[in-house]
């Protein structure tokens, strides 16, 4: 073996013996509740009921995909993802545009956009959830004081899963913000300065230099604020426990629900390995497309 | 004080593993000893040995429950030095619940006490987690089981009688009325409605426009089955017969739930759409509502904060007063060696005493599951200036089981998830009640 063999070898397994302790972690941690997850999605399990786990194989998901009650909760996750990343992405990247101004007292007012990222979302949702009361909420004493009829948010079908929305929004648009702020902040002035020279107007330096240059941004935004999506759970914990009749029931809660209330543990992995299946197709699409720009731009 | 979803979220395994991690085998218990015990020493009293035993237990109410109840546990291991007994805070309901299970599911050796929730009788008969309560009442004596209230002791017999638990942290819902809210819309104070009709004549004249007062509040979020239930009570019926039957569309339940949407839809009484339980204590105390139905645990909270006079009332309904019950049993777990389960039955026996019961009433909320409870005079020196809470004991003479079949959980979100359809006007009240029954039916004709 030569000596330079020898020594790629040696560099190889100290890497290898550098990263073993994360591995082991990783491997416990993730890979093998990974594993099982898959596995057992494949078997009929309630602890509630007597009897071993059945093998039923695909059955599972059959019959996960032919429940109305499954279908509506992914229907309410779909449609408050979309409301809630294309709201929160808009937001993120206006906010950031008007806060990377150079004026006196920016500092103040990024705190004050950032700073619901800071509170746990239980102590969030509980303060909205009072503000949403339809008896002496802060938002129905406004409707009041204008001379509208009060309306009960979380009480109402059709108002509670936009009201969830409407909370998550607020409570994330200030995160992704900071996102978009570090992107600006990096743009090269010259390219910015070369458009103004050419006479370009704002729209057209937002939308030919700006937007394009921060398209990685963008997808790593989009990425993190699908992610959170599909994983939201807390406020409906706190705030509607899916109601009523499951109108605001979103994926992650109905998994908890299945698990623990009903404890339908066999149908929790199938609903995990849906949740798991749509994170990771959504996430590999987003970087071939990244991928793929970035070529182009090259 | 909600019943179910203290606010405290607390989830141990988050995100996409949630299954996963949590159905994991528990660590294995210690192997057994290989090395062969001598047989004088093994027959041998052990002279100063203590038994250990476990209480696993959820916290559902507001309070320092965890201080309270090694309170009663330091006295009990004072008085028993051959026990050591030491009570475990196991989360929710839900949660102390799974963890149980998956210590059975590993073959681990469970806790030989716990609290769990008075309905999950059957799903713990089901899984063969717990140890028939026949030994350890005989041990109390026929005149103490006789002295637990009856309508809690109907959760904790199995279909053909047998007892498989003991009522501890026991509620039910109760009228709370605003008594100044009385007097000024001319209604007497001190006689509360005693009929259906009576409630929705005197909540029309307690309204005022404008959502500024309503005139009475149930509140229909999370688990509304449980408020719906004693009103299917008070209407006729409860709503099941037993635990692989439901009765959700028999005319009295029909009745019931018709009469709750009309509260807001016809009578103008009641906000429309779900009403939520946690805010609900704080609209009455506000004045926002003059009348609400909710859990005998929030009755000192509210006595505390209110600034009116407030008065408690049984639940009236069409065809008289009705109310179900809820709460935790203490259950004995099969699993547990012989030694920990009869020192588990000393523990109930303490936490049974009547002292020990209206001691733990007062602080909780809870009502009290013996009646001597109320003769102590504790009891009777605390009732004297809070009448409030005999209106709670009294009630009991109207109460019902608590719905309680196979696969409880899915089976209360199904009677749930009718009333919130219900309630929202997205069906008509027969229409909600006639497909959940065809649901309940089919998840239960698998115990039949």
């Amino acid at each position: 073996m030569s000596t330079h063999l020898r020594a790629r070898l040696n560099t190889t397994l100290l890497g290898v013996a550098l990263l073993l302790p994360s591995l082991v972690f990783l491997a416990l941690f993730t890979g093998w509740p990974l594993l099982k997850t898959l596995v057992s999605s494949l078997y009929k399990q309630n602890l509630a009921t007597r009897g071993e786990p059945r093998f039923v194989g695909l059955q599972q998901f059959v019959d996960l995909f032919t429940d109305p009650a499954f279908l509506q909760v992914m229907a309410n996750t779909l449609v408050f993802t979309a409301i809630v990343v294309t709201f929160s992405i808009t937001l993120a990247f206006l906010f950031a545009t008007l806060l990377n101004q150079k004026l006196r007292g920016m500092g103040l007012f990024r705190t004050s956009i950032f700073y619901p990222t800071i509170l746990p979302m239980v102590s969030a949702a509980t303060v909205w959830m009072l503000m949403y009361d339809n008896d002496f909420g802060l938002i129905n004493d406004v409707i009041r004081f204008l001379g509208g009829k009060p309306l009960n948010f979380l009480g109402t079908p059709e108002l509670a899963l936009p009201a969830l929305a409407a909370l998550t929004i607020w409570k994330q648009a200030g995160y992704l913000m900071v996102f978009y702020l570090a992107g600006l902040q990096s743009l090269p002035a010259d390219v910015v300065e070369a458009g103004k020279l050419d006479g370009a107007s704002a729209w057209q330096t937002l939308r030919y230099i700006t937007l394009p240059m921060l398209r990685g941004t963008t997808i790593f935004v989009l990425t993190i604020a699908v992610t959170a999506s599909f994983q939201t759970v807390d406020q409906v914990y706190v705030m509607t426990q899916g109601g009523p009749n499951n109108a605001s029931n979103l994926l992650l809660y109905n998994i908890y629900e299945t698990a623990f209330r009903f404890q339908n543990t066999g149908l929790a992995y199938a609903m995990t390995v849906v949740l798991l299946a749509i994170l990771l197709i959504f996430t590999v699409l987003n970087s071939v497309v990244a991928d793929r720009k970035s070529y182009d731009a090259d | 004080m909600n019943k179910f979803f203290n606010k405290r979220i607390l989830f141990a395994c988050t995100a996409g593993m949630i299954a996963a991690a949590c159905g994991a085998p528990a660590a294995p218990t210690a192997a057994p000893t290989a090395a062969p015990v001598k047989p004088t020493e093994a027959a041998k009293p052990a002279a100063g040995a203590q038994t250990n035993v476990e209480m696993y237990y959820p916290i559902a109410v507001g309070g320092p429950i965890a201080q309270m109840i090694d309170g009663y546990f330091a006295k009990f291991n004072a008085a028993n030095p051959d026990v050591k007994a030491t009570a475990v805070f196991a989360g929710s309901y839900q949660e102390t619940l799974a963890k149980i299970q998956t210590t059975l599911q590993g073959g681990g050796k469970p806790p030989a006490l716990a609290v769990l929730l008075s309905t999950d009788i059957w799903t713990l008969l089901d899984t063969n987690a717990i140890e028939p309560m026949d030994a350890c009442l005989s041990k109390m004596g026929d005149a103490v089981v006789k002295d637990f209230q009856p309508a809690f002791m109907a959760n904790s017999k199995d279909d053909t009688g047998k007892v498989w638990a003991i009522p501890f942290q026991r509620s039910t819902p109760v009228l709370y009325y605003n008594k100044a809210a009385f007097k000024e819309a001319g209604l007497d104070p001190e006689k509360p409605p005693q009929t259906w009709d009576a409630l929705v004549d005197a909540a029309k004249k307690l309204t005022k426009p404008n959502g500024e007062r309503w005139g009475i509040q149930i509140p229909s979020d999370g688990t509304p089955y449980w408020l719906f239930q004693s009103l299917a009570i008070g209407a006729g019926s409860n709503v099941f017969d037993s635990s692989t039957k439901v009765t959700f569309t028999k005319d009295a339940v029909v009745t019931a739930l018709d009469n709750w949407v009309k509260l807001s839809k016809d009578a103008k009484v009641s906000p429309e759409g779900i009403v939520a339980w946690g805010t609900t204590p704080d609209a009455f105390l506000a004045g926002k509502a003059a009348m609400i139905v909710h859990t005998t645990g929030s009755l000192s909270n509210i006595l505390n904060k209110a600034t009116f006079d407030v008065g408690t009332a049984f639940i009236p309904g069409p065809k008289g007063f009705g109310v179900g019950t809820g709460g935790g049993n203490l259950y004995i777990l099969k699993g547990a060696p012989q030694a920990e389960k009869d020192a588990a039955c000393r523990v109930i026996q303490y936490l049974t005493q009547p002292e020990v019961v209206a001691q733990w009433s007062i602080d909780t909320g809870y009502v009290a599951s013996r009646k001597s409870a109320y003769d102590t005079q504790l009891m009777k020196d605390f009732t004297a200036k809070k009448p409030q809470y005999l209106v709670t004991r009294d009630q009991l003479q109207y109460a019902q089981a608590e719905i309680s079949t196979h696969q409880g959980g899915q089976v209360q979100k199904i009677l749930g998830d009718a009333v919130q359809a219900a309630l929202t006007g997205k069906q008509s009240a027969k229409d909600a009640l006639t497909e959940a029954q065809d649901k309940a039916d089919k998840l239960l004709s698998q115990f039949k």
